[in-house]
């Protein structure tokens, strides 16, 4: 269909459209801003309603309701911290999200870096133990969230024998060929940082033993490491033996 | 004047006619009937579950009605060429508009009446007087934006997917606005760009998230002052969509 020129339009309907147009951007320009009403993280819904409200898209649902979880540390205007927040309820959405959208990555993320690093010991470890069951349903997928996990109960909580069921899990579970040695190894480390030299070393040995290794480099590496590892609990050992003979 | 009210008279009576009002009571119907079925099933704030979920479908519904209605009805008079034979009635195309929008309306009036009809039993009287002259100007802001698209479009998928993209967007406009505001790194170039957009675009639509609240139904209703905002904003969005689709109106050359 073929239209008129501008000239065509009545003055009156030009004169009404910016008037129109400057009325809403002006009403729109001096509202307050959008604001949300401070207040609790309210209870997760159930997974059973959440799919009902999905409409045979959970993982649709699932991202979406990561956003809404994600911007609900702002409130009224003002950044709450994530301190404020209910964590038994947090874990309760950040595992509804996980339901709906199992291969989504989002919350274990949030959870590992966002919400596991407050400054509230308490609320770090119950993260911490929700990422290391979540990771239990998926360890080669979910790995990465259990490794940083290991990291902070190591350099954070200082809490070594936590660090080590985490970096044990990965070793285990974690089993794809795209989980690295970094990853694997872990418990390796952690072992020789809680003074366990004899166990890191058996471990390396089984490791290497088991024949599961096939990498060149990496067989190289754990070699290195396992000799390594003899020397100095030899060298332990007759500290020991020189030791017991002083006394 | 006349050819106003008979263009209004007419758009009634053929959404009579297309036995409308009979599928708005159909609508109302089982609305009431599940908010009834849901009542047993709660265990507590059965009230507060049946007000919410009788009101929040039924404004979706109205909202829907009218919009597939006017754009289906504009579409037909379109194709049939009773546009053009009302146009050439002796009186400019504004008459011709503000005849048709006169009469959808009136129509999205009496739907918003009979939405609220089932509300009577659960609601607190103010707040569902309120809620309803609230839906009236919701309606009102859906019709203009409805007529505005099917006169720019001309074809019904086109017009209703715009509409729905209006009402959807116009809905969770301060929702987004608030998730664009709050990154959780610092902001880089591509945030600042996509939160001044939906800034932009936050400023030429209505704020129909403030409009038609189910919370009005359920505890103290607002004051006067919640429906004066609401009133002030369908007034200017009015101007601003029906000037709009008069603009479009007078460019098209039948």
């Amino acid at each position: 269909m073929s239209q008129r020129s501008i000239a065509g339009v009545p003055r009156g309907v030009l004169a009404l459209l910016a008037l129109g147009l400057a009325a809403q951007i002006g009403l729109k320009a001096t509202a307050p801003p959008p604001r949300t009403a401070a207040e609790d993280l309210a209870p997760a819904p159930s997974i059973a309603a959440l799919r009902l409200a999905s409409f045979g898209d959970p993982v649709a649902l699932g991202k979406t309701l990561m956003l809404y979880l994600q911007a609900f540390d702002y409130q009224s205007g003002s950044k709450v911290p994530y301190r404020d927040l209910d964590y038994s309820r947090l874990e309760a959405w950040l595992a509804r999200i996980l339901e709906l959208d199992p291969r989504g990555q989002y919350p274990l993320l949030a959870a590992s870096r966002l919400y596991a690093e407050v400054p509230v010991e308490a609320k770090q470890r119950s993260m911490l133990e929700f990422v290391y069951r979540q990771f239990l349903l998926d360890p080669d997928r979910r790995w990465p969230w259990l490794a940083h996990a290991t990291a902070i109960a190591k350099h954070r909580l200082h809490d070594l024998p936590l660090a080590l069921r985490y970096a044990r899990a990965i070793q285990r579970y974690a089993v794809a060929d795209n989980v690295p040695l970094w990853a694997k190894q872990m418990e390796i480390f952690i072992l020789e940082d809680m003074n366990e030299l004899e166990t890191a070393r058996l471990i390396i040995g089984g490791y290497l033993q088991s024949g599961t290794v096939k990498d060149p480099a990496e067989l190289r590496f754990l070699d290195e490491r396992l000799r390594q590892l003899e020397a100095r609990t030899a060298g332990k050992t007759s500290a020991k033996e020189l030791r017991q003979s002083v006394r | 004047m006349p050819i106003v009210a008979s263009l209004a008279r007419a758009t009634l009576l053929e959404a009579v006619r297309n036995r409308l009002l009979w599928l708005a009571v159909v609508v109302v119907v089982i609305a009431f009937g599940l908010a009834q079925f849901l009542n047993q099933v709660a265990i507590t704030e059965s009230r507060e579950i049946q007000t919410a979920l009788l009101a929040a479908p039924l404004r979706v519904a109205a909202v829907f009605i009218v919009a597939v209605f006017v754009i289906t009805s504009m579409v037909r008079e379109l194709s049939d060429k009773v546009t053009e034979l009302l146009l050439s009635l002796p009186g400019p195309r504004s008459v011709y508009f503000f005849g048709k929008f006169t009469g959808y309306a009136m129509l999205a009036s009496i739907l918003a009446l009979l939405s609220a009809l089932p509300l009577v039993p659960f609601a607190n009287s103010q707040g569902l007087v309120l809620w309803t002259l609230s839906l009236i100007c919701e309606l009102l802001i859906v019709t203009a934006m409805s007529l505005f698209c099917v006169l720019s479009f001309a074809q019904v998928v086109p017009a209703f997917a715009a509409v729905a993209g209006f009402y959807l967007l116009s809905r969770s406009m301060a929702a987004m606005q608030i998730i664009a505001g709050a990154p959780l790194q610092d902001p880089g170039l591509t945030d600042r760009v996509v939160n001044a957009l939906v800034e932009l675009i936050a400023l030429l639509l209505p704020a129909l998230d403030g409009m038609t609240q189910t919370t009005w139904l359920l505890g103290s209703a607002p004051g006067v002052s919640a429906l004066g905002s609401v009133a002030g904003q369908t007034a200017v969005y009015l101007v601003l969509i029906c000037s709009a689709a008069l603009f479009d109106l007078y460019r098209k050359d039948f």
